[in-house]
């Protein structure tokens, strides 16, 4: 617990050169970036990086972006468009491929997931709080049969409308033995829509989830009232507080 | 890097964010967003403590009704978030670390570092002195309103000098101690000491 000399003289993260390669149109909002970056040293799934862009006149701006893909793989942020966002209205609309940036990372040793945590996972997602929770299901997407039976995933996702549902086809895929993906939507009922249609509650926790006894690791990433919402109802319930892990985001409207 | 590379078509918001009183990387924010590890705890102010330790040695404890009852302090600073938020002109009431210490019988803090406890397990680390003469206190009260639970309340820790990450909420102890123990994020990788005008965010920075 003590500090020791490898933190207190630990590199610092450097700013490395991002080029965009392909540019993914996930919903009419929400963009994927597929990056290549040279010096990329890893991640792991549910980390995040710092994104530096600068101006012809040396105006720079920085912002925190969930990391997207798998650990591995070839680096992906998946940016939503707020309204007046500085950096994510270039990310996700001004943005072309061999455009470049800086960012540097990975961040957080916290909000992660890795195949050495034992249980099975509950991911609870709202909006575009469902990138880092992507990055894990991608994760243990890729791992063996044996890691995939004795750590099976629910994912409970609330999207406002089936329009605004980020990797919809690639949720569809993953869905199967070991994987349950259950939608939710907030502001619309589509015809021909099986999913639930209502904002995220205790009820809908106790049913989608593990029961406490099984100790699932459960992440909720999302705007704030839904992960306070969420994160306190799973508390009541009965999961232990240090089994959930949190990540917020956006404006809060006060 | 010695040259940044021109982000093409970027131009931001343009003057601004350029204020003095923002740290570099940071922009400003109107609203107030809310960052937290884990679940909200729930308040429960009959039994609410904050106490300081010394080591292993308890030194002073109080309750909500004695805390309230200690003189309080009124802090109108501007607070900066290592995920890059800045608010400016932030309006807190609470008891300042100096009066703590003073209520406690103690001069001076018994140890030159302290590890700060809060309620769900969080923890967070800083020089004592960072604590000291009015830099720091353990508020209650935000915007002339008791503190959302969200935003810590009923109490947490403000040490506006540094990154939001070591102003803990939910606060219950200051544990002073000798060496210095990270906290929560700190062993996470992010920056013993978080000074927002050394861009001090992670380990190694």
């Amino acid at each position: 617990m003590t500090v020791t000399d490898a933190s207190l003289t630990a590199p610092k993260k450097a700013w490395m050169v991002a080029t965009v390669r392909e540019v993914i149109d996930e919903t009419p909002r929400v963009r994927t970036l597929v990056l290549d970056v040279p010096d990329w040293p890893g991640h792991r799934a549910g980390q995040h990086v710092d994104v530096r862009l600068t101006a012809e006149d040396g105006y720079q701006a920085q912002r925190s972006y969930s990391i997207a893909s798998a650990p591995g793989g070839r680096l992906m942020l998946t940016v939503e468009m707020l309204p007046d966002g500085e950096v994510s209205s270039y990310l996700a609309g001004e943005a072309r491929v061999g455009d470049t940036f800086e960012l540097r990372g990975p961040i957080g040793g916290y909000f992660v997931w890795s195949e050495d945590l034992e249980g099975p996972i509950y991911l609870v997602a709202g909006g575009s709080g469902i990138v880092p929770l992507m990055a894990m299901l991608r994760h243990r997407d890729s791992l063996g049969a044996a890691v995939k039976a004795s750590q099976p995933a629910v994912l409970l996702y609330s999207s406002r409308t089936a329009a605004d549902i980020i990797y919809r086809a690639e949720l569809d895929t993953l869905a199967g033995p070991g994987v349950t993906i259950v939608h939710t939507l907030t502001r619309e009922k589509p015809a021909g829509w099986t999913g639930l249609t209502r904002r995220i509650d205790s009820a809908m926790l106790a049913e989608t989830g593990f029961t406490p006894d099984l100790n699932p690791r459960i992440f909720i990433c999302g705007p704030t009232p839904l992960v306070e919402s969420a994160a306190g109802s799973l508390r009541d319930l009965g999961h232990a507080a240090k089994l959930i892990k949190t990540e917020r985001f956006g404006p809060t409207g006060k | 890097m010695s040259e940044p590379p021109i982000s093409r078509g970027f131009r931001g918001r343009g003057g601004g964010n350029r204020n003095a009183r923002v740290p570099p990387g940071q922009h400003l924010v109107e609203d107030f967003p809310v960052l937290s590890a884990g679940p909200t705890p729930p308040v429960d102010l009959a039994n609410w403590r904050f106490g300081l330790d010394d080591g292993e040695t308890p030194l002073a404890e109080w309750t909500w009704a004695q805390f309230q009852a200690l003189p309080q302090t009124d802090l109108t600073v501007d607070i900066h978030c290592v995920t890059t938020w800045s608010k400016l002109d932030t309006v807190w009431r609470g008891v300042s670390i100096d009066t703590l210490l003073e209520a406690a019988g103690l001069s001076e803090p018994p140890a030159p570092f302290v590890l700060v406890h809060c309620d769900g397990g969080y923890t967070t680390n800083m020089p004592a002195e960072d604590l000291l003469d009015g830099k720091a206190m353990v508020a209650w009260e935000y915007d002339g309103e008791p503190l959302d639970p969200e935003h810590g309340g009923p109490a947490r820790l403000l040490v506006p000098h540094l990154y939001f990450w070591k102003s803990a909420k939910w606060v219950q102890r200051l544990q002073f101690v000798d060496p210095q123990v990270p906290g929560f994020w700190e062993e996470n990788g992010y920056h013993i000491y978080g000074d927002p005008w050394r861009e001090q965010r992670y380990d190694g920075d």
